[in-house]
């Protein structure tokens, strides 16, 4: 009887703690969901007191878009293999290899409708590729078998190609990385005008936002991240997820290879180079988790422009590009630490 | 006490070989409604191999299953779902980075369709959650909470209740009890007496004797993959079960 009356007298101190903290606690959400937005409008803001007259500008601005919107891509594919706890380290060779294949079906004199098309299936090809292989072969880790394919894939590429570039495209073609929509009918000057690659990031990411909360497929997608034998045990198939992640995953990769082309104008044998550690790394700046499960969209996006604004801000005040590698890396590891901190906090042990 | 209601499972003969292993040889269970049974043996006994066969997930190599008198070949977990017989594993088999709906929903969330594409409807999931956590009576701060926010015995009481959100008939229980803090025992229990009144026949595999004398009807023993001995609960004791486990009559 004594032991039981202090145990429910400790009951009743572990509840006054849980209120001491409570409010902490309760502003954890609101930091794992936003605090990379205000980490964001920092920067934009510090960045802006630095270069009071360029940085803000109508043009600078759409170049740094500009600038982001292959990456972007290539991140949110990136994404969404993270968040089931994998990792896609191919995404630079799928989208070199899907450009120098549509270079080559440009040059050989395809309708403009084809070469559009090509790279996008190219891609989404490449990346079942990844997803047969590491559900059907088994591999123990994605990481080996994209990282087979980082090889095959750009070995691919440059076999195809003869390791040369091939340039010019039609305009059709180039739309999506090219495009300019006209602003002048809202009394803006010709200058201001809206690339159309900012629009296309915003509506792709704005249907994978939809895709991944609001969709069964999505939330099974965080569910393997959170725990792959739960999502099996519910009856999830987990091999079919995986292949559809990695497949989407090319087929953004591919959309990539499309706004590249447009940018360029050329199919490259560099192209993407070293891209993939880009996106994996704006993944980790938006708060995705290594450990899988967890992760915004939104996020991704911030990431993404977190990084474009740091190269853009360094390139405008001349600072060397060394430094701006020193810097990305410095954020990536205090990204990971303040993600660490975080489980810290809200996980129960 | 049980005996005269329902028959809902029925193991007859069940024999599993594992290569020239035996696992089990010739076990017969049966589990009423509104009836609890406890499986107890020693490690290898054979405890797992037969939830294992009951939930679908091993075929067993001779015996049959019957479900409400019926015989049911199992090819897969999900045919023992369909029947209404689930399983509430060991390592609680819940997304950490969900919250608490949509883990008992995982896999069978409800949707509502816009044109022609699926959403969730995550009204209907948390409207659904709340519901069934009041029915069993299971306190949490809202359906929205995240499971790894949940301390280890309201993860279990999330894992039974998400066991039970499709009408199960039959709940197999593995070590309900066997990660839990002292304190939050005793409400997985109750939780197992609150399934028992609604009429669900509950199977669970347990070490601890309190655990088996708090909310069994019934326990069976397993010893080297074979019935050792059987008995309601209230003919027998602690100390000859304890010698069943050791394969003692």
């Amino acid at each position: 009887m004594k032991s039981l009356v202090g145990l429910w007298e400790k009951n009743k101190m572990e509840d006054k703690e849980k209120k001491q903290d409570s409010l902490y606690v309760k502003l954890i959400p609101y930091f794992e969901k936003y605090g990379i937005l205000l980490l964001l409008v920092i920067m934009i803001l510090v960045m802006h007191i630095l270069q009071p007259d360029v940085f803000l500008s109508w043009r600078n601005v759409t170049n740094v878009f500009k600038q982001i919107s292959w990456q972007s891509m290539l991140a949110l594919g990136v994404f969404m293999v993270i968040v089931t706890a994998g990792i896609d380290l191919s995404v630079g060779s799928i989208m070199m290899l899907s450009l120098m294949i549509l270079a080559i079906v440009a040059k050989a004199g395809a309708p403009w409708f084809i070469v559009v098309l090509v790279p996008l299936f190219a891609g989404f090809l490449c990346g079942l590729v990844n997803g047969l292989g590491i559900t059907l072969l088994r591999m123990p880790h994605p990481f080996i078998m994209t990282l087979g394919t980082l090889y095959i894939f750009r070995g691919t590429g440059n076999l195809i190609s003869g390791g040369t570039p091939i340039s010019g495209f039609t305009d059709e073609v180039r739309y999506l990385g090219h495009g300019r929509i006209d602003l002048t009918w809202l009394g803006l000057e010709k200058s201001q005008y809206l690339p159309v690659s900012l629009v296309l990031i915003a509506v792709v990411y704005f249907v994978f936002w939809v895709f991944l909360n609001h969709s069964r497929t999505g939330k099974w997608i965080y569910a393997i991240g959170g725990n792959p034998s739960a999502a099996r045990a519910s009856g999830i198939n987990v091999n079919k997820i995986l292949i559809i992640v990695y497949s989407l995953c090319g087929f953004l990769s591919g959309i990539g290879a499309l706004i590249l082309a447009g940018r360029t104008d050329s199919g490259y044998p560099n192209a993407g180079l070293q891209s993939e550690l880009d996106a994996i790394a704006a993944c980790i700046i938006g708060g995705a988790s290594f450990f899988g499960g967890r992760g915004t969209v939104l996020g991704v996006f911030a990431g993404v422009m977190i990084m474009g604004i740091l190269r853009n801000g360094l390139n405008l005040m001349d600072v060397s590009s060394f430094w701006q590698q020193v810097l990305i890396g410095s954020i990536i590891v205090l990204a990971v630490y303040v993600d660490v901190l975080r489980r810290d906090f809200g996980t129960r042990k | 006490m049980t005996s005269t209601n329902k028959l809902l499972l029925e193991a007859k003969g069940i024999t599993k070989y594992f290569g020239t292993i035996t696992a089990l040889e010739n076990v017969n269970l049966k589990v009423h409604e509104g009836e609890c049974l406890g499986v107890v043996g020693d490690n290898g006994a054979g405890k797992s191999t037969l939830m294992k066969v009951l939930s679908g997930l091993y075929k067993p190599s001779a015996g049959a299953l019957f479900f409400e008198g019926k015989e049911h070949v199992l090819d897969s977990p999900k045919d023992s779902q369909n029947l209404g017989l689930e399983m509430v594993y060991q390592d609680l088999a819940l997304a950490g980075n969900l919250p608490i709906g949509e883990n008992i929903f995982l896999g069978r969330e409800p949707t509502k369709n816009i044109g022609f594409l699926k959403f969730l409807d995550f009204k209907k999931i948390q409207e659904m959650t709340s519901a069934h956590l009041e029915k069993l009576k299971i306190n949490v701060k809202s359906a929205d909470q995240k499971v790894e926010e949940l301390s280890g015995g309201q993860r279990q009481a999330v894992a039974i209740a998400r066991s039970t959100a499709f009408n199960a008939k039959v709940v197999i229980m593995d070590e309900p009890t066997a990660a839990l803090a002292i304190k939050e025992v005793g409400k997985v229990l109750d939780l197992i007496n609150k399934l028992k009144s609604t009429g669900v026949g509950v199977i669970v595999i347990s070490h601890r004797m309190d655990d088996i004398f708090t909310v069994c009807d019934r326990v069976m023993a397993l010893f080297q993959g074979t019935n050792f001995a059987e008995s309601q609960l209230d003919k027998t004791s602690r100390d000859e079960v304890i010698g069943w486990i050791m394969g003692k009559k």
